[in-house]
């Protein structure tokens, strides 16, 4: 590989790029960072407030509540999603007509509106109508979403590892199918057996979109709205309210600007914290190939 | 071993598939049948929620209106995208790295963040309740997934390519379009599918966007399910219709979506 040029004329051709997201980026942010340091008893009229609505989103048990709930909920799809998508991606059939069918069936769920996805699952899992819902009664089990917390949350988990594993498993995929051949022989003829086989060839391969798999995985169930509104609307209680829920509620529905607007800014500061340490983690990955 | 592997695919997929089956089951229902009790396949079959959409103007509008800013979308972001990936792929330059960071930062941003501001903006600029408005907030994280995307793509092309067009006498211009742009067909395939996907699917932005003449499909679904009681056939019926434009392109690009979800970078 010859070295990158340095030529500082290439601002020209990120100038586009760089217009249309600022302007989608910083004006908002702007006006949110405007929001969150001050106070207004009448349109129009503002006062500085300095730190006081932060002061208050980080005492209230209310934030705690959703951010704990966002952490808790992030971890708990991040340990099925990953785990289930690798397995799914190592037994999926490596040439022949079954390939294209497999991707395309596969990729479906990520295709679906996500409001869709929520109505789906609340009628899915709707105990006297549902298939989930009526199944796992049948079975004996009493569940009932929209009022068990428990129920609610199998429910919201069910959805999105339904929803987003597939994007594990094409990203898996992706990544075992630029093994050459050659690799799988030499380990059959040093005797490899099939877990050293994944330790050491397929794993290390997989690396790098493992890495970008979790951090498109981890931003996506952090910022997530749509679905479990639809599915739960938050609830039953606050049961389901994870971050983005509670942001909505307190900036459309209570019309809090300046509570609002300071979550939005913790939460903001808090995704871009962890990405930065996963794009660290990435980037020397591929530095390293 | 041979059977397990297709036991998990057979199930995995069987696990997809049957949210799906669930939906269209209903949509060909009436909405007395689904309440009246569970049953396994439409027990009086029945195309009328799918008539109603097809001739009701606030609901095949509704798609329309997705539609336009959908395509909209997805020219913008991988027109504007195909310089700057190209610049990122190829030069050095100040704050190159950290631009790129802040790029992507924008695909973390939670929308929620910022739906009132922008509301507020696209009210400024005069665009609110226009597809132009939603198709422009999406470029807020479609814009740098395309660069992403396409940055990935040119960076397995080798360098010598270009160096060999300059000598030849190409302009920049001439090159990029005529011996580049085709170089990486697959590549420009792959991010239009990306960002068709993702604005197709995001509902927070584009509902609070529009309210009348650009209200899209999935606006459409909510505020019929909320005024006009439980139609669940029709709204069945409308979620069912809502994943064939999905299905339609992820055919076209079947051969490359797995490349196209490790960002070309496999």
């Amino acid at each position: 590989m010859v070295a990158k040029t340095v030529n500082q004329r290439a601002w020209f051709l990120v100038l586009p790029v760089l217009l249309v997201v600022a302007m989608n980026a910083i004006i908002p942010l702007m006006t949110v960072v405007n929001y969150s340091v001050q106070d207004t008893f009448s349109p129009g009229v503002f006062f500085f407030e300095g730190t006081k609505w932060y002061q208050e989103v980080l005492s209230s048990p209310r934030f705690h509540g959703a951010l704990g709930r966002q952490f808790l909920f992030t971890a708990i799809i991040l340990a099925i999603e990953i785990p289930l998508g690798v397995m799914v991606a190592l037994a999926m059939p490596r040439t022949g007509p079954w390939v294209s069918v497999c991707l395309v069936l596969m990729a479906l769920p990520l295709l679906i509106p996500w409001n869709v996805v929520g109505a789906m699952w609340n009628i899915f899992a709707l105990p006297d109508i549902g298939l989930l819902g009526f199944g796992l009664n049948w079975l004996g089990f009493d569940y009932n979403y929209t009022q068990q917390p428990v129920a609610a949350w199998f429910t919201v988990v069910l959805m999105d590892v339904w929803h987003w594993t597939s994007l594990v498993v094409l990203l898996a995929y992706a990544g075992l199918s630029s093994i050459p051949d050659a690799y799988y022989q030499a380990a059959k003829i040093d005797g490899a057996g099939r877990f050293a086989v994944f330790r050491y060839i397929q794993l290390p391969k997989m690396k790098r979109v493992l890495i970008i798999a979790l951090l498109l995985r981890f931003m996506d169930s952090f910022m997530i709205y749509t679905e479990p509104f639809v599915l739960t609307g938050g609830g039953p209680g606050n049961s389901t309210t994870f971050l983005s829920i509670d942001l909505v509620k307190a900036a459309i529905g209570e019309f809090n600007l300046g509570i609002a607007a300071a979550m939005s800014i913790l939460y903001f500061l808090m995704t871009l914290l962890v990405c930065w340490v996963f794009y660290t983690l990435m980037m020397r990955g591929e530095d390293e190939s | 071993m041979k059977g397990t592997k297709i036991i998990v695919v057979f199930v995995y997929i069987l696990f997809l598939m049957l949210p799906i089956y669930w939906l269209l089951n209903m949509s060909f229902k009436t909405t007395n049948e689904i309440l009246g009790g569970f049953s396994w396949y439409p027990q009086s079959f029945t195309l009328e929620s799918y008539k109603t959409i097809f001739t009701d103007p606030t609901w095949y509008n509704g798609y329309i209106n997705s539609i336009t800013y959908v395509l909209m979308n997805t020219v913008i972001s991988v027109s504007f995208a195909l310089p700057a990936a190209y610049a990122f792929s190829r030069y050095r330059f100040m704050g190159d790295k950290h631009l790129f960071f802040w790029l992507l930062s924008n695909r973390m941003a939670p929308p929620a963040v910022f739906v009132l501001p922008f509301v507020e903006l696209y009210s400024a600029m005069s665009l609110f309740d226009t597809p132009l408005a939603v198709a422009l907030a999406h470029c807020l994280f479609n814009v740098p997934l395309a660069v992403w995307i396409l940055e990935g793509f040119m960076s397995g092309v080798p360098r010598e390519v270009d160096e060999t067009a300059y000598i030849d006498g190409y302009s920049f211009p001439h090159f990029f379009v005529k011996i580049f742009m085709p170089l990486i067909a697959a590549g420009i395939g792959v991010t239009a599918f990306f960002c068709f996907m993702f604005s197709w699917v995001e509902m927070l932005l584009a509902k609070n966007l529009t309210s009348v003449s650009a209200k899209p499909i999935v606006a459409v679904m909510t505020r019929t399910a909320s005024t006009s009681g439980y139609e669940l056939g029709l709204l069945a019926a409308a979620g069912a219709l809502t994943i064939v434009p999905g299905a339609i392109v992820i055919w076209f690009v079947r051969k490359y979506i797995a490349k196209g979800f490790a960002l070309g970078r496999v």
